[in-house]
C-alpha cells in the first residue's frame, strides 16, 4: 500500500470517529435535559440549513429562481417532486435564456 | 397527514417491504448526489489520484464535500495530518448527527448500530430523523435505504474516475447546483417542528457570516452551532410544534 492509501484510511477513521462521536458523549449520560432534546431536535434544520445558506452567496438569479420554485413546491408536494421542479427550472433557464 | 396515519392503522409492513421502501427513499438522495460522486471520481483522477484511490475514497470515507477536499489538498503536497485535520473538521457536523439519531438506534444490536454509523449521511440522517418522530426506525428499512445510497455512490465515483472526460457540460446540467435544492427540500421536510422557522434563519445567517469571516468548512459547524443554541436557550415550554 503507497503513503496516499495510508491518508485516506486515516481520514476515513476520523469520519467514522465524526459519525458515532456525539452518539458515545451522550450515552454516557443516564437522563436527557428537556432543554438538551430541544437542542437535539433542532440539529436537522440548523446543520441542514448551513448547507443551503452559503449557496445562495454565489447564485445568480437562475439558481435563485431554481430554489424558490422549489421551496413553494415543497410546501405542497414531497421531497421528489419538489426536487425533480428545482432541477427542471434550472436546467431550463441555463440552457434557454 | 393521511398517509402517515394510514402507515399506522395497518400495522408494520413485512421485512422486504422495509427494505424496498428504504431503496425506494433512496432514489431521489441517488439523483441528488451521483453528479457530485461523479464529479469527484473524475477531479481525483485529475488531480492524481488513481481511480483505485479515489475508489477507495469512496467507499472509506462516504462523505462528499470531504472527499472534495481531501482529493485538493492531496494535490498541494501538504503535511498528511492536515489532510486528515481537515477531512475531520469537515465530517465534524455529524457528531451533531449521531447525538441527534442515536436514541433511535438504541434498540438495535451494537454491530448494527456500528454499521448503521458507517452508513449516516446527511440525507440518511435526515431521513432517519423523519421517521423517527412519528416511529420506531426499522433496521432493514435503514439498511435497505443506506446500503443503496452507499453502492451507488461507489459506482458513480468508478465511472467518474474512468471515464470524467466524457461529461459534457455540467453546468448547462445544473450538476453543480443538485445539491443546494436537495438540502433546501430536506429543510422544507423539518417545517412542523418547533421553532423551525427562528432556527433556520438563525443557522443560515450565521453560516453565512461564518463563510465569509472565518472561512469553509467552519461556517457548517458554527452556523448550526447558533441555532442549536437558539433551541437550547429558549425554555422548552415555549417551543411549541405546529400542529
Amino acid at each position: 500500500m503507497n503513503h496516499m492509501t495510508w491518508v485516506i484510511i486515516a481520514a476515513a477513521v476520523a469520519t467514522y470517529l465524526t459519525r458515532v462521536g456525539g452518539h458515545l458523549v451522550l450515552s454516557q449520560f443516564q437522563t436527557i435535559h428537556p432543554r438538551v432534546e430541544a437542542a437535539l431536535n433542532a440539529v436537522p434544520a440548523a446543520v441542514l440549513a448551513t448547507l443551503v445558506a452559503p449557496s445562495l452567496l454565489s447564485a445568480g438569479p437562475r439558481e435563485l429562481a431554481a430554489l424558490v420554485i422549489s421551496g413553494a413546491v415543497a410546501l405542497r408536494g414531497g421531497l421528489m417532486s419538489m426536487f425533480i421542479a428545482g432541477a427542471a427550472v434550472l436546467v431550463i433557464l441555463r440552457n434557454f435564456t | 397527514m393521511p398517509a402517515e396515519i394510514a402507515i399506522q392503522t395497518h400495522g408494520p409492513r413485512s421485512a422486504r417491504a422495509e427494505f424496498f421502501d428504504g431503496v425506494r427513499r433512496g432514489i431521489p438522495i441517488v439523483v441528488a448526489s451521483s453528479p457530485f460522486s461523479l464529479l469527484f471520481g473524475a477531479l481525483a483522477v485529475d488531480n492524481g489520484l488513481s481511480a483505485f484511490d479515489a475508489l477507495f475514497m469512496s467507499m472509506t470515507i462516504f462523505g462528499g464535500a470531504s472527499q472534495m477536499v481531501g482529493i485538493e489538498l492531496f494535490g498541494h503536497s501538504i503535511a498528511p495530518w492536515l489532510i486528515v485535520l481537515s477531512v475531520f473538521a469537515v465530517n465534524f457536523r455529524h457528531v451533531l448527527y449521531s447525538a441527534a439519531i442515536g436514541r433511535h438506534f438504541s434498540h438495535w444490536s451494537i454491530w448494527r448500530q456500528a454499521f448503521a454509523y458507517f452508513l449516516l449521511t446527511d440525507p440518511q440522517f435526515a431521513e432517519a430523523e423523519t421517521r423517527a418522530q412519528r416511529e420506531k426506525i426499522p433496521a432493514i428499512w435503514y439498511f435497505g435505504m443506506g446500503v443503496f445510497i452507499y453502492i451507488c455512490w461507489n459506482v458513480a465515483t468508478l465511472i467518474g474516475a474512468l471515464f470524467g472526460k466524457l461529461i459534457p457540460n455540467p453546468y448547462a446540467l445544473g450538476l453543480d447546483f443538485l445539491l443546494p435544492i436537495y438540502f433546501l427540500g430536506i429543510v422544507m421536510g423539518f417545517r412542523k417542528r418547533p421553532m423551525w422557522l427562528p432556527i433556520v434563519l438563525v443557522s443560515g445567517v450565521a453560516s453565512i457570516a461564518a463563510y465569509k469571516f472565518v472561512g469553509s468548512p467552519w461556517h457548517v459547524s458554527l452556523g448550526a452551532l447558533a441555532g442549536i443554541s437558539l433551541a437550547l436557550i429558549v425554555p422548552p415550554s415555549a417551543q411549541k410544534a405546529k400542529p
